[in-house]
Protein backbone atom coordinates (compact mmCIF):
# COMPACT_ATOMS: atom_id res chain seq x y z
CA UNK A 1 0.00 0.00 0.00
CA UNK A 2 1.32 3.34 -1.30
CA UNK A 3 -0.48 6.59 0.37
CA UNK A 4 1.67 10.08 -0.39
CA UNK A 5 0.33 12.99 0.78
CA UNK A 6 2.01 16.52 0.87
CA UNK A 7 1.63 19.76 2.90
CA UNK A 8 3.09 22.82 1.62
CA UNK A 9 5.67 24.96 4.45
CA UNK A 10 5.03 28.55 3.18
CA UNK A 11 3.77 30.55 6.31
CA UNK A 12 4.05 29.75 10.24
CA UNK A 13 0.59 27.95 10.85
CA UNK A 14 1.83 25.51 7.90
CA UNK A 15 4.31 24.03 11.00
CA UNK A 16 0.74 23.09 12.64
CA UNK A 17 -0.98 21.75 9.63
CA UNK A 18 1.78 19.62 8.57
CA UNK A 19 2.23 17.90 12.15
CA UNK A 20 -1.70 17.64 12.56
CA UNK A 21 -1.49 15.68 9.07
CA UNK A 22 1.15 13.53 10.27
CA UNK A 23 -0.05 13.20 13.33
CA UNK A 24 -3.52 11.62 11.91
CA UNK A 25 -1.32 9.10 9.51
CA UNK A 26 0.69 7.89 12.48
CA UNK A 27 -2.53 7.30 14.04
CA UNK A 28 -4.27 4.92 10.97
CA UNK A 29 -0.83 2.86 10.60
CA UNK A 30 -1.60 1.95 14.45
CA UNK A 31 0.95 4.13 16.26
CA UNK A 32 0.80 5.03 19.87
CA UNK A 33 0.70 7.95 21.67
CA UNK A 34 4.24 7.99 22.49
CA UNK A 35 5.23 7.11 18.87
CA UNK A 36 2.67 9.89 17.73
CA UNK A 37 3.68 12.30 19.36
CA UNK A 38 7.46 11.40 18.96
CA UNK A 39 6.56 11.56 14.57
CA UNK A 40 4.49 14.94 15.56
CA UNK A 41 6.96 16.34 17.29
CA UNK A 42 9.87 15.37 14.28
CA UNK A 43 7.51 17.13 12.19
CA UNK A 44 7.22 20.12 13.88
CA UNK A 45 10.85 20.51 13.48
CA UNK A 46 11.55 19.77 10.58
CA UNK A 47 8.88 22.13 9.19
CA UNK A 48 10.04 25.00 11.21
CA UNK A 49 13.98 24.11 9.73
CA UNK A 50 12.22 25.08 6.19
CA UNK A 51 10.11 27.99 6.76
CA UNK A 52 13.25 29.58 9.07
CA UNK A 53 16.24 28.39 6.58
CA UNK A 54 14.87 27.66 3.46
CA UNK A 55 11.60 30.22 3.75
CA UNK A 56 9.46 27.58 1.59
CA UNK A 57 9.44 23.82 1.01
CA UNK A 58 7.31 20.94 1.65
CA UNK A 59 6.38 17.55 3.74
CA UNK A 60 5.68 14.62 2.12
CA UNK A 61 3.85 11.58 3.96
CA UNK A 62 3.58 7.90 3.35
CA UNK A 63 2.16 5.27 5.05
CA UNK A 64 4.22 2.11 4.63
CA UNK A 65 2.73 -1.22 4.63
CA UNK A 66 4.69 -4.48 3.56
CA UNK A 67 3.93 -7.96 4.68
CA UNK A 68 6.97 -7.61 6.91
CA UNK A 69 6.49 -4.04 8.58
CA UNK A 70 4.41 -1.21 8.83
CA UNK A 71 5.30 2.81 8.96
CA UNK A 72 5.55 5.90 7.88
CA UNK A 73 7.84 7.76 6.35
CA UNK A 74 8.45 11.55 5.98
CA UNK A 75 9.94 13.56 3.58
CA UNK A 76 11.35 17.32 3.85
CA UNK A 77 12.01 19.19 0.64
CA UNK A 78 13.16 22.52 0.01
CA UNK A 79 14.98 23.98 -2.46
CA UNK A 80 16.59 27.11 -0.31
CA UNK A 81 20.13 27.64 0.39
CA UNK A 82 21.13 24.24 1.32
CA UNK A 83 23.34 23.20 4.57
CA UNK A 84 27.18 23.63 4.06
CA UNK A 85 28.43 21.53 7.34
CA UNK A 86 26.38 18.72 7.76
CA UNK A 87 28.36 17.46 10.47
CA UNK A 88 27.85 20.69 12.28
CA UNK A 89 23.97 20.80 12.30
CA UNK A 90 24.25 17.54 13.38
CA UNK A 91 25.35 18.45 16.93
CA UNK A 92 22.85 18.74 19.86
CA UNK A 93 23.14 22.83 20.53
CA UNK A 94 24.44 24.42 17.52
CA UNK A 95 22.15 26.90 16.11
CA UNK A 96 22.15 29.91 14.11
CA UNK A 97 18.90 31.42 14.80
CA UNK A 98 18.91 31.47 18.49
CA UNK A 99 17.01 28.00 18.86
CA UNK A 100 17.66 25.60 21.30
CA UNK A 101 19.54 23.21 18.57
CA UNK A 102 17.87 20.27 19.76
CA UNK A 103 16.17 20.29 15.70
CA UNK A 104 17.97 18.23 13.66
CA UNK A 105 19.72 15.54 16.45
CA UNK A 106 16.32 15.37 18.40
CA UNK A 107 14.82 13.96 14.75
CA UNK A 108 17.07 11.60 14.46
CA UNK A 109 16.46 10.50 17.95
CA UNK A 110 13.07 10.61 17.52
CA UNK A 111 12.86 8.28 14.82
CA UNK A 112 14.36 5.16 13.28
CA UNK A 113 15.98 6.29 10.28
CA UNK A 114 16.93 9.26 8.96
CA UNK A 115 19.20 10.80 6.13
CA UNK A 116 19.83 14.02 4.77
CA UNK A 117 21.22 15.23 1.33
CA UNK A 118 21.67 18.95 1.11
CA UNK A 119 23.49 20.98 -2.04
CA UNK A 120 24.65 24.36 -1.60
CA UNK A 121 22.62 26.55 -4.06
CA UNK A 122 20.17 23.57 -4.36
CA UNK A 123 18.25 22.93 -1.08
CA UNK A 124 17.79 20.04 1.40
CA UNK A 125 15.58 16.73 0.85
CA UNK A 126 15.77 15.28 4.67
CA UNK A 127 14.56 11.59 4.75
CA UNK A 128 12.91 9.81 7.83
CA UNK A 129 11.04 6.77 8.98
CA UNK A 130 9.24 5.50 12.11
CA UNK A 131 8.44 1.78 12.08
CA UNK A 132 5.93 0.70 14.24
CA UNK A 133 6.54 -2.03 17.26
CA UNK B 1 -5.41 33.00 18.92
CA UNK B 2 -4.85 34.37 22.67
CA UNK B 3 -4.84 32.16 25.78
CA UNK B 4 -6.65 33.13 28.55
CA UNK B 5 -5.18 34.48 31.83
CA UNK B 6 -7.16 34.03 34.89
CA UNK B 7 -6.09 35.86 38.45
CA UNK B 8 -6.94 33.62 41.58
CA UNK B 9 -6.27 35.62 44.48
CA UNK B 10 -2.10 36.21 44.30
CA UNK B 11 -2.09 33.74 41.81
CA UNK B 12 -2.07 33.24 37.47
CA UNK B 13 -3.60 30.64 36.01
CA UNK B 14 -3.45 29.41 32.69
CA UNK B 15 -4.35 26.22 31.10
CA UNK B 16 -3.27 25.54 27.50
CA UNK B 17 -6.00 24.14 25.24
CA UNK B 18 -5.11 25.05 22.42
CA UNK B 19 -2.75 23.53 19.18
CA UNK B 20 0.16 25.91 20.11
CA UNK B 21 1.20 27.25 17.02
CA UNK B 22 4.66 29.74 17.15
CA UNK B 23 2.56 33.30 17.11
CA UNK B 24 0.62 31.96 19.87
CA UNK B 25 3.13 30.75 22.11
CA UNK B 26 5.19 34.29 21.82
CA UNK B 27 2.09 35.89 22.32
CA UNK B 28 1.62 34.64 25.23
CA UNK B 29 4.39 34.79 26.55
CA UNK B 30 4.11 38.82 26.11
CA UNK B 31 0.37 38.66 27.61
CA UNK B 32 1.51 36.69 30.68
CA UNK B 33 4.28 39.19 31.58
CA UNK B 34 1.69 42.27 31.05
CA UNK B 35 -0.64 40.34 32.87
CA UNK B 36 2.19 39.82 36.22
CA UNK B 37 2.87 43.32 35.98
CA UNK B 38 -0.69 44.81 36.07
CA UNK B 39 -1.70 42.38 38.79
CA UNK B 40 1.32 42.48 40.97
CA UNK B 41 0.81 38.48 40.87
CA UNK B 42 3.64 36.32 42.80
CA UNK B 43 2.70 33.09 41.13
CA UNK B 44 2.05 31.48 38.30
CA UNK B 45 0.39 27.49 37.33
CA UNK B 46 0.98 26.87 33.35
CA UNK B 47 -1.17 23.75 33.03
CA UNK B 48 -0.08 21.77 30.40
CA UNK B 49 -2.96 18.72 30.53
CA UNK B 50 -4.05 19.06 27.20
CA UNK B 51 -1.12 19.90 24.85
CA UNK B 52 -0.18 16.54 23.11
CA UNK B 53 3.10 17.84 21.86
CA UNK B 54 5.98 20.18 22.97
CA UNK B 55 8.73 20.68 20.00
CA UNK B 56 11.71 22.27 20.53
CA UNK B 57 10.47 26.04 19.90
CA UNK B 58 7.56 26.12 22.51
CA UNK B 59 9.95 24.59 24.55
CA UNK B 60 12.14 27.24 24.48
CA UNK B 61 9.32 29.99 24.73
CA UNK B 62 8.05 28.08 27.98
CA UNK B 63 11.78 27.87 29.56
CA UNK B 64 12.28 31.65 28.67
CA UNK B 65 8.88 32.53 30.22
CA UNK B 66 9.49 30.94 33.62
CA UNK B 67 13.15 32.44 33.76
CA UNK B 68 11.25 36.24 32.87
CA UNK B 69 8.96 35.81 35.43
CA UNK B 70 11.07 35.12 38.03
CA UNK B 71 13.06 38.21 36.62
CA UNK B 72 9.70 39.63 37.37
CA UNK B 73 9.60 38.33 40.99
CA UNK B 74 7.14 36.15 40.03
CA UNK B 75 7.20 31.84 40.59
CA UNK B 76 6.30 29.75 37.31
CA UNK B 77 5.06 26.06 38.04
CA UNK B 78 4.58 23.82 34.91
CA UNK B 79 2.33 21.16 35.49
CA UNK B 80 0.01 18.26 33.64
CA UNK B 81 3.08 17.59 31.24
CA UNK B 82 1.88 14.39 29.71
CA UNK B 83 3.77 10.92 29.27
CA UNK B 84 4.46 11.09 25.41
CA UNK B 85 5.55 14.97 26.19
CA UNK B 86 8.14 13.96 28.78
CA UNK B 87 9.24 11.22 26.27
CA UNK B 88 9.97 13.18 23.38
CA UNK B 89 11.32 16.51 25.26
CA UNK B 90 13.84 14.00 26.58
CA UNK B 91 14.51 12.06 22.68
CA UNK B 92 14.98 16.13 21.66
CA UNK B 93 17.75 16.56 24.47
CA UNK B 94 15.44 19.02 26.26
CA UNK B 95 15.62 18.67 29.83
CA UNK B 96 14.05 22.19 31.20
CA UNK B 97 16.05 21.05 34.40
CA UNK B 98 15.57 24.66 36.21
CA UNK B 99 11.94 24.65 35.86
CA UNK B 100 9.30 23.89 38.56
CA UNK B 101 6.73 21.05 37.39
CA UNK B 102 3.99 19.67 39.24
CA UNK B 103 1.73 16.10 38.67
CA UNK B 104 -1.16 18.55 38.08
CA UNK B 105 -2.85 22.33 39.10
CA UNK B 106 -3.82 20.64 42.68
CA UNK B 107 -0.08 19.42 43.31
CA UNK B 108 0.80 22.70 41.14
CA UNK B 109 -1.07 25.51 43.80
CA UNK B 110 0.85 23.46 46.78
CA UNK B 111 4.13 23.52 44.97
CA UNK B 112 3.98 27.40 44.35
CA UNK B 113 2.78 27.86 48.05
CA UNK B 114 5.97 26.32 49.82
CA UNK B 115 7.67 28.25 47.24
CA UNK B 116 6.68 31.26 48.31
CA UNK B 117 6.30 31.16 52.17
CA UNK B 118 10.08 30.15 52.01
Amino acid sequence: MKDQSCVYIKKEWDIVAARQMGRDIAIKVGFGTVDQARIATAISELARNIYLYAGAGKICFEAIETVQKKGINIKAIDEGPGISDLAQVMEDGYSTSGGLGAGLPGVKRLMDEFDIISKSGEGTTIESTKWLR
Amino acid sequence: MRIPILKLHNYLLISIQTELDDKTAIQFQEDLLEKIHSSGATGVVIDLTSVDIVDSFIAKVLGDVVTMSDLMGAKVVLTGIQPAVAVTLIDLGIHLQDVPTALDLEQGLIKLRQELEE
